[in-house]
């Protein structure tokens, strides 16, 4: 509660510096947004469905990418561990491979597939997935040898250990990682679109910058952060929290 | 709350049992006789033997030729000191394990790797946190492939007996110490092993919940029927529960002695008769401990 009115009173107070320096007139107001300014931007993007679209396509592309990103990521996860091989040579390349920024990924992506869905895609792909692959492995191997042994005791044969004892032991790893995957196929998928490929919030971005409208492109980046937010919220929140509590990772308060 | 509430159901539960007097004595032991060298063993270990090699150092000599006949339906203990092997044997017989030498018989067939009817109590137990303790209990029947409906009145029986009703939908982290091992125990009764092995399960336990545990083991031992063989470094534990206690020696793990206990059941932690008994298991165990307590110490040095 107290902290909910803390952080209430510290936005209002930005608002309130915000609307102080832009009243001051230090910029040109071309160049420095005013609240008022934004929010409007905001009301008639949403009233001529500009932004409805812009998120619609940009959640749909998100949506679709991370999955992939998700099933492949997993499923090359669990190879890195099952299989020495796999991990002395497909796994070296996959760390090296996340030290790559995934606009690198955009020329390659336009030459393949030119300025397409698919391109954007692959983007989103190659920017999240190996995070996933390396938060799936370093789960599993962190996994208490005790309960595969148990499981095994049990009764279970592999894939029943897999899927009832492994992975369901890695999860609170492997959530993180996901949750990680999100993220960063979140930025790749924005960068992407500022680059090409027509609508998006990316694309409305730059929208902005081409019409020197500073406000629309202040009202686009706190679309983006709030989309975050709320995704952050209304998935990975929830099941962390629920997972965190079945194990007992958080304290009873 | 719940050990209190655990202890009062316990207590009338011992209050019952004793009405039974001398004829519930003789039923809990079944398998106790002179013809119970013709039956058939249960588990018969012929010249085992186990060594380790590590990548670094000497290869180590956990067992050396051990053979053993435990009869169907024995409360077999297993005492040394730490360091003699001890664990490596159940790992064997489960089949977590093979040997380097010799072979593990079950009911005359050798051991193909672990199997339903033989289940290890790990001392760590090995309970899954993301399960219920209800769920941890089905966790073996589901992997039978048994119904969901009978997989819940399983659970629920097997629960009854080690007295969790309550805590069906708890999980793991929320129970006690001597509650997670009871879970542990149902979870394995209710796949029905023939064999139950148990390493050093009580071990992390105060006195008293290990005492509670103890008359409940012997409890349920005499109604099923199983194999049990314990293992554990408590002298006055292995007098109280077992029908015969099987004394290790330190590096190689060997045979030392084998110790009858011809006690009348139920037992009791301070009986007399149990302190003697474990007295004798104690003075035949002394020298192995003092040579690994050495072996620890050189190491320490060499370290």
């Amino acid at each position: 509660m107290k902290s909910t009115l803390r952080q209430i009173g510290f936005y209002v107070g930005l608002l309130v510096v915000w609307q102080a320096m832009a009243s001051a007139k230090i910029w040109p107001p071309y160049l420095f947004p005013t609240p008022l300014g934004v929010w409007e931007s905001l009301r008639e993007g949403f009233t001529d469905h500009s932004f409805w679209i812009g998120i619609g396509i940009s959640m749909k592309r998100m949506v679709v990418g991370y999955l992939i990103s998700a099933v492949f990521g997993m499923i090359l996860g669990l190879l890195l561990v099952a299989s020495k091989f796999f991990e002395d040579t497909v796994g070296r390349l996959v760390v090296s491979l996340q030290s790559l920024p995934s606009l690198c990924w955009v020329p390659l992506a336009i030459l393949w597939f030119g300025l397409s869905e698919k391109a954007i895609l692959f983007v989103v792909i190659m920017g999240s997935f190996l995070s996933i692959t390396i938060s799936t492995e370093t789960g599993l191997r962190n996994v208490p040898r005790i309960y595969a042994m148990a499981g095994r005791n049990l009764g279970a044969g592999w894939a029943q250990l897999l899927f009832f004892v492994m992975l369901p032991a890695s999860l609170p790893h492997l959530l993180s990682g996901l949750k990680q995957g999100w993220a960063f196929a979140w930025r790749s998928l924005i960068s992407g679109e500022m680059i090409f490929v027509t609508l998006g919030l990316g694309q409305l971005l730059m929208v902005g910058r081409d019409l020197n409208d500073i406000n629309q492109v202040v009202a686009v980046m706190l679309l983006i952060v709030v989309l975050g937010i709320i995704t952050d919220a209304l998935f990975f929140r929830i099941v962390e929290r629920s997972i965190r509590a079945k194990w007992g990772l958080t304290p009873a308060s | 709350m719940n050990l209190q509430n655990f202890g009062a159901s316990f207590r009338a539960m011992r209050g019952s049992s004793a009405e039974l007097g001398s004829g519930g004595l003789r039923m809990i032991e079944p398998h106790s006789g002179a013809h119970a060298s013709q039956i058939e063993p249960k588990i018969s270990l012929h010249g085992v033997s186990r060594n380790f090699v590590p990548e670094k150092g000497e290869p180590v000599d956990a067992l050396h030729d051990i053979n053993l006949v435990v009869r169907p339906g024995e409360f077999l203990c297993i005492v040394g000191p730490s360091g003699c092997g001890k664990s490596t044997l159940l790992h064997l017989i489960a089949g977590m394990d093979k040997p380097t030498a010799g072979e593990v018989l079950i009911h005359g067939r050798p051991v193909q790797g672990p199997g339903p009817d033989r289940i290890i109590i790990f001392q760590d137990l090995g309970l899954f946190p993301w399960l219920t303790v209800r769920e941890n209990v089905e966790f073996g029947l589901r992997m039978k492939g048994m119904k969901k409906a009978e997989m819940r009145s399983c659970a629920r029986h097997y629960l009854q007996l080690v007295h969790l009703s309550q805590f069906e939908e708890s999980y793991i982290h929320q129970l006690s110490g001597g509650m997670k091992q009871r879970v542990a125990l149902a979870r394995s009764l209710a796949i029905q092993p023939d064999v139950l092995l148990m390493d050093e399960p009580f071990a992390a336990l105060d006195a008293q919940t290990r005492d509670l545990l103890h008359d409940e083991l012997e409890r349920i031992w005499a109604e099923t029927g199983q194999t049990i063989i314990f293992v554990t470094h408590n002298v006055r534990e292995a007098a109280r529960l077992g029908d015969r206690v099987i004394v290790l020696t330190f590096r190689p793990g060997r045979i030392k002695s084998e110790i009858r206990v011809d006690l009348a059941r139920p037992r009791n932690m301070e009986d007399p008769n149990v302190v003697l008994v474990a007295g004798e298991v104690m003075s035949k165990l002394r020298g192995e401990i003092d040579k690994s307590l050495q072996s620890e110490l050189r190491n320490e040095e060499h370290a």
